[in-house]
């Protein structure tokens, strides 16, 4: 498997993808809220980038819709929003390092690994390019997952679900050239509505238990408790 | 197609009207209403469906499956908006929501029966995940309509859970559709369910299995398999009552519809392979161990809608594994105990509503003597409970003996395990009721105003259907059964 024997507008792609797996990386522990947020729009321009690209390359032409769709909602519009509930929340400077920082990298690396493990009988009869991505978004969804595994915070755990999101999307791009456009809408749509509720929620959150880090939230268990 | 459209788009309209709808009783009938032309649309296409075989068109794709989840799904949203119309009433006046929360509420309620009639409908797989979301999110803010602390977690956890679980299920249907283009060169109609079903033999098998594997975990988040079930407790107890009966009698029921359709296709593609039957295997091993699971934990359980939502776990747990094993006596078994559990789940949350009202309080050991407070509630819960834990003559003993019939057939070894778990949740659920229902009632513990029709309505089809299952229903049934397995039952 030769990278350089590729065509060059393959080659690019496949480097975008690097990027966004590194951006998944770079998510994963980042202290700080409002970089946090910035990763995260690096990561939807980087997105849209790839499916330009393969736009270019496959000639369909719905693809570079999906990819303005993408574009505007994921690099700008939900950053946006999320930027907005940061200084509405007063979490402008709010800053959290990661507990474990050396075991939760070697998780995410496991990840990786385990993503390309999962995708080789799948593809292996295809170009490398199409395995490599393949791979790549596999590992952005699931580092995404261990992004609200270990991060405790409410806005940092809508990030990884935001991130799960943008694998998912390249997913679809890499493997299948982009799904039904009626479907990418509805995505879309649905993915901008969860927005919405999610910033609802931070306030509701806020106001019932004074915080935002979602460890405290455990009333609701099974164990004896003495009631009053 | 009309009826088709016009069951879909009324609840749209209604949606928008009482998002808009300010004096309280209007948006209360207005629900009733609207919940009313969808059943009537839905009867129309069921009868369509007997008559003309199936309905299709526009992407949107009829048969004797789904129109059967469609009556269901349309008949229990109705009369659970029979019930909720003087219950959230008295919710409101009693304070626990203001009055945008009703307006919430019930432009809420119709969202969450166009997404769950648009999930059923659909031939697009994709609309079905973009559906199936789309009723998650419209129920996550009527969970957290009371503001509690507790109802405020039980909103967050649902919504995360059941969001990575749902994106799971899209790398799922990623997958899918990647096998679909392998095999099918229009782009569009790569999704689309009856086109796969036509060709899931030519679909490649290593990527269904993976598929298969993603679509399971994901869409079996949303069922509340184990370990996946974390929500559905909390969720389904935080909630208003009226949410608690349509999410626990109705979406579960629609998420499994989901992994059926996809099982069907995945049983095409491995068909010829050394392991055809891995699909049945996994949603029979998942069955088994949320049946399992929840019937211990209901033990455990110190609130009564807890309770309750642990038990359907253990039902939906014991529905997947009967798809899973497979062949028409334990396909057409896990059609019937859809239906009979939607009536009785719903029915026994409505009643235990009732009961949380009459104590003051969800906690079970503080619930007492309700036989004795309001006899129509403390029956009716004494019923529910009875006709839930698999009771003859109750409709839930006939499917769970088809099951038990099926299972010493094909696999016998496995009757032990299921006839074990029957006997634990049936203890547990008659262990925490018998204090309910015949303790002795605690001083000036009165009366409420309930509306018990609907329950009585529920709970009499459940004993018809354990009676005797008329001719019509058990041949819907049977047709359901054809096209899920490929053989008819009777």
């Amino acid at each position: 498997m030769n990278f350089t024997n590729l065509p060059l507008l393959q080659q690019l792609v496949l480097l975008l993808a690097a990027l966004v797996l590194f951006t998944s990386f770079a998510l994963l522990a980042q202290a700080r809220l409002v970089s946090a947020i910035h990763v995260f729009a690096w990561q939807g321009l980087l997105v849209a980038a790839v499916t330009t690209v393969v736009a270019v390359t496959s000639e369909s032409h719905h693809l570079y819709f999906s990819a303005a769709l993408t574009l505007v909602l994921k690099a700008m519009l939900i950053p946006w929003m999320l930027h907005r509930l940061a200084r509405r929340l007063e979490l402008d400077r709010y800053v959290e390092s990661l507990g474990r920082p050396a075991l939760t990298m070697m998780a995410a690396v496991a990840l990786v690994i385990f993503s390309y493990w999962l995708v080789l009988p799948m593809v292996q009869q295809e170009l490398a390019f199409t395995r490599n991505i393949t791979a790549i978004s596999l590992a952005v969804l699931l580092i995404g997952l261990l992004t609200m595994v270990f991060r405790q915070q409410a806005v940092i755990q809508v990030l990884g679900f935001m991130s799960m999101e943008n694998g998912l999307f390249l997913a679809a791009v890499s493997a299948t050239a982009g799904m039904p456009m009626v479907v990418e809408l509805g995505v879309a749509f649905d993915v901008l509505v969860a927005m919405v509720l999610f910033g609802v929620f931070f306030f509701q959150i806020r106001e019932s238990i004074d915080s935002l880090n979602v460890d405290q939230l455990n009333r609701l268990t099974e164990t004896l408790e003495d009631e009053a | 197609m009309n009826a088709l459209l016009v069951m879909l788009l009324s609840p749209v309209a209604g949606a928008f009207i009482l998002a808009l709808l300010r004096p309280l009783s209007w948006s209360g009938w207005l629900n009733v209403v609207a919940s009313a032309i969808s059943f009537g649309a839905a009867i129309t296409l069921a009868w369509m469906v007997a008559t003309q075989g199936e309905v299709a068109g526009l992407t949107f794709r009829v048969d004797a499956f789904n129109v059967y989840l469609l009556a269901l799904t349309t008949f229990v949203g109705l009369t659970t908006s029979i019930f909720s119309r003087p219950y959230m009433r008295y919710v409101c006046e009693t304070g626990k929501t203001g009055e945008r929360g009703m307006r919430v509420y019930h432009s809420m309620y119709q969202t969450f029966m166009f997404t769950m009639l648009l999930a059923l409908t659909t031939d697009n797989l994709g609309v079905l995940w973009v559906a199936v979301e789309g009723a998650t999110l419209a129920t996550v803010l009527l969970v957290s309509l009371y503001r509690t602390p507790e109802a405020v977690e039980a909103a967050w956890k649902y919504f995360i859970l059941c969001g990575v679980g749902i994106a799971l299920a899209l790398f799922g249907t990623v997958l899918t559709y990647y096998a679909a283009q392998q095999v099918i060169s229009d782009p569009d109609t790569g999704l689309l369910w009856s086109e796969l079903y036509r060709r899931s033999g030519e679909l490649e098998p290593t990527v269904m299995r993976i598929a298969f594997v993603f679509l399971l975990v994901g869409y079996g988040t949303k069922v509340g398999l184990v370990p996946m079930h974390q929500w559905l407790p909390d969720a389904h107890s935080e909630g208003p009552t009226p949410m608690s009966a349509v999410l626990s009698g109705l979406l579960l029921n629609v998420a499994l519809y989901a992994v059926v359709r996809l099982k069907m296709l995945v049983d095409g593609s491995l068909a010829a392979t050394a392991m055809p039957n891995m699909a049945g295997h996994l949603l029979m091993g998942f069955g088994l161990v949320s049946f399992l699971t929840a019937g211990l934990f209901l033990h455990r359980q110190r609130d009564i809608k807890r309770m309750f939502s642990y038990s359907s776990i253990e039902h939906m747990g014991l529905m997947t594994f009967a798809f899973g094993l497979g062949g028409p006596l334990a396909t057409f078994g896990a059609l019937l105990h859809m239906l009979v559990h939607s009536f009785t789940k719903s029915a026994i949350f409505v009643t235990v509503g009732h009961a949380a009202h009459i104590a003051g309080t969800q906690s079970i050991d503080h619930i007492r003597g309700l036989i004795r407070t309001q006899p129509a509630v403390g029956w009716s819960l004494l019923i529910g409970v009875a006709a839930i834990a698999g009771f003859p003559p109750f409709g839930v003993f006939t499917s769970e003996f088809l099951l038990l019939t099926a299972t010493m057939q094909s696999q016998p070894w496995l009757t032990l395990p299921l006839v074990t778990g029957l006997v634990v949740a049936f203890a547990g659920l008659f262990r925490h009721l018998h204090p309910m229902v015949y303790g002795v009632a605690p001083t000036g513990q009165l009366p409420v105003q309930a509306n018990m029709l609907p329950v009585a309505i529920h709970l009499a089809l459940v004993l018809w259907l354990g009676l005797s299952i008329p001719g019509f229903l058990s041949r819907w049934l049977d047709q359901a059964t054809g096209l899920i397995t490929g053989a008819h039952l009777l």
